[in-house]
């Protein structure tokens, strides 16, 4: 028995997750969902701004983690309309631009909100640290045009908008460093407020940059985005991603405990 | 359009999850698709992303004279030249009698990347953590205990830690003692990020699951 547990084909395993993740799909849990302290400062500071106010929110994250930082992406860009807070999107992931604008035209639609005056998006440049760099001293220097070929100029809500000072937040959505690039030359240099929404992978390099208030807030995989839901009252990709990934998150560390038993249990009979 | 890209994209991902059984002509031809999809992808968004907003615009107004939108002179634009000029050095490598001019844009390069980065790297990373770490006991009498108990944990991490990776003195007695704290906090650490690293498979595999059954099979039931 112990041996045929240590020696377990994987294939197994993979039917296992594959049941855990669609038996929750097709019948919805409702677990509770917690919000974690993090996620709470965010949702606060974004709460307390005035209605006019801008923030940016940085694409950063390609079709591989789309899953994770798209709920987040969505639950804030829903509060701030909602709260006459205007956004500007921008990337520094040339296959982000697609999936920005795709999202961010979905829930402007869904909000009433109007391109140009409640929301714009700036698309990619390449370059990473120099665009950062460069939006920090004017904006239309490195971004002439939007990502739909506008100058920048000639639409309403850039009208006021010249560079950092005027942006109250910038929310990095990241699957990779950028987070860092953010906070080392946007907050250093320019002062920006800087929040992060990271991949599960991530999480655990941002909590050194939270605990020093670099980052004024952060939401980490779909648990970050499920306690931005509930805070906004708008359950969606987040929350039913959180009810499935619990199930699984039972079943490995299931299999890690009975792996372990298994292993010392052994080592013990063969001592 | 639209039906035709979510059949596109559900027998892509099934191609891919074919792999889980063995690996197989259908997840390569997927798996060789995507490679090529994003270098493809990538060089297109550099060139109409980077390229010519960036060098090709402002150049072709400075020959024609053509007023920008931003309003300054258009004749400014033939300073594009110089770097274009200097990233054109890269292609010097191609040529074996040329290849040394590709230090001059090296050189540039790791000087300005320098430059720019460790004043603000050693803001963002050095000196505000060390001052994250000292600033909760200069309010100590308004910590709870909790707090305080993690400003003092913090701080055993980070010294431990440290003492991990110092080799200038033999880690034997107290040293060693403290050096194996060390390793047990990047344990911690490790572990922390492979359950996360887990979570994240996890996540994607279930935004797979619920675009198969909900948005390809939900447009066939």
């Amino acid at each position: 028995m112990l041996q045929k547990l240590m020696n377990l084909n994987r294939h197994v395993i993979f039917i296992f997750v594959a049941l855990a993740v669609l038996i929750p799909t097709l019948i919805p849990m409702n677990l509770p969902i917690t919000v974690p302290e993090q996620t709470q400062k965010l949702y606060d500071y974004i709460d307390a701004l005035p209605p006019g106010s801008t923030i940016m929110i940085a694409f950063d994250y390609g079709a591989s983690s789309f899953a994770e930082l798209e709920p987040m992406a969505e639950a804030v860009m829903k509060h701030c309309l909602d709260k006459g807070i205007r956004v500007i999107g921008v990337t520094l992931m040339f296959d982000a631009v697609t999936l920005a604008d795709k999202l961010m035209e979905k829930v402007a639609k869904e909000k009433g909100a109007q391109y140009g005056e409640d929301y714009i998006l700036l698309g990619y440049r390449p370059g990473g640290t120099q665009v950062i760099l460069g939006m920090g001293n004017e904006i239309a220097r490195v971004f002439e045009n939007d990502y739909m070929g506008k100058p920048l100029d000639e639409i309403p809500m850039m009208q006021n908008i010249k560079n950092y000072e005027q942006i109250e937040l910038l929310l990095d959505l990241a699957s990779e460093s950028t987070v860092k690039q953010w906070v080392t030359y946007a907050n250093v240099k320019y002062n920006l407020q800087i929040a992060a929404g990271v991949t599960g992978v991530l999480v655990s390099d941002m909590f050194p940059y939270l605990q020093t208030g670099q980052l004024v807030g952060l939401m980490s995989g779909f648990l970050g985005a499920s306690g931005y839901e509930k805070l906004i009252n708008a359950p969606g990709k987040g929350k039913a991603g959180i009810n499935t990934a619990s199930l699984v998150h039972l079943l490995i560390i299931g299999l890690v405990v009975i792996g372990n038993i298994a292993f010392f249990v052994q080592r013990l009979r063969e001592k | 359009m639209e039906p035709l890209g979510i059949w596109v994209a559900a027998l892509l991902t099934l191609c891919i999850y074919s792999f889980l059984y063995r690996d197989n002509p259908f997840y390569r031809f997927a798996e060789h698709l995507f490679i090529g999809l994003s270098v493809g992808y990538s060089i297109v968004m550099a060139i109409h992303q980077g390229l010519i907003p960036l060098a090709w615009e402002p150049l072709w107004a400075a020959i024609t004279g053509e007023v920008p939108s931003t309003g300054e002179n258009p004749r400014w634009g033939f300073f594009n030249l110089i770097p274009i000029c200097i990233g054109l050095l890269f292609f010097a490598r191609l040529s074996p009698r040329h290849a040394w001019l590709i230090r001059y844009p090296l050189a540039i390069l790791i000087g300005i990347g320098s430059g720019i980065e460790i004043p603000n790297v050693l803001q963002a990373d050095i000196f505000a953590q060390i001052h994250g770490t000292i600033t909760p006991f200069g309010k100590i009498e308004t910590l709870s205990a909790m707090e305080l108990f993690g400003a003092i944990l913090m701080i055993i991490g980070v010294i431990c830690t440290l003492t991990y990776f110092f080799f200038s003195v033999e880690h034997r007695g107290a040293i060693a003692g403290m050096s194996k704290i060390g390793i047990a906090f990047l344990m911690i650490g490790f572990g922390s990020a492979f359950g996360n690293t887990v979570l994240g498979r996890v996540a994607l595999l279930i935004q797979r699951v619920d675009f198969l059954l909900n948005d390809w099979l939900g447009t066939l039931f």
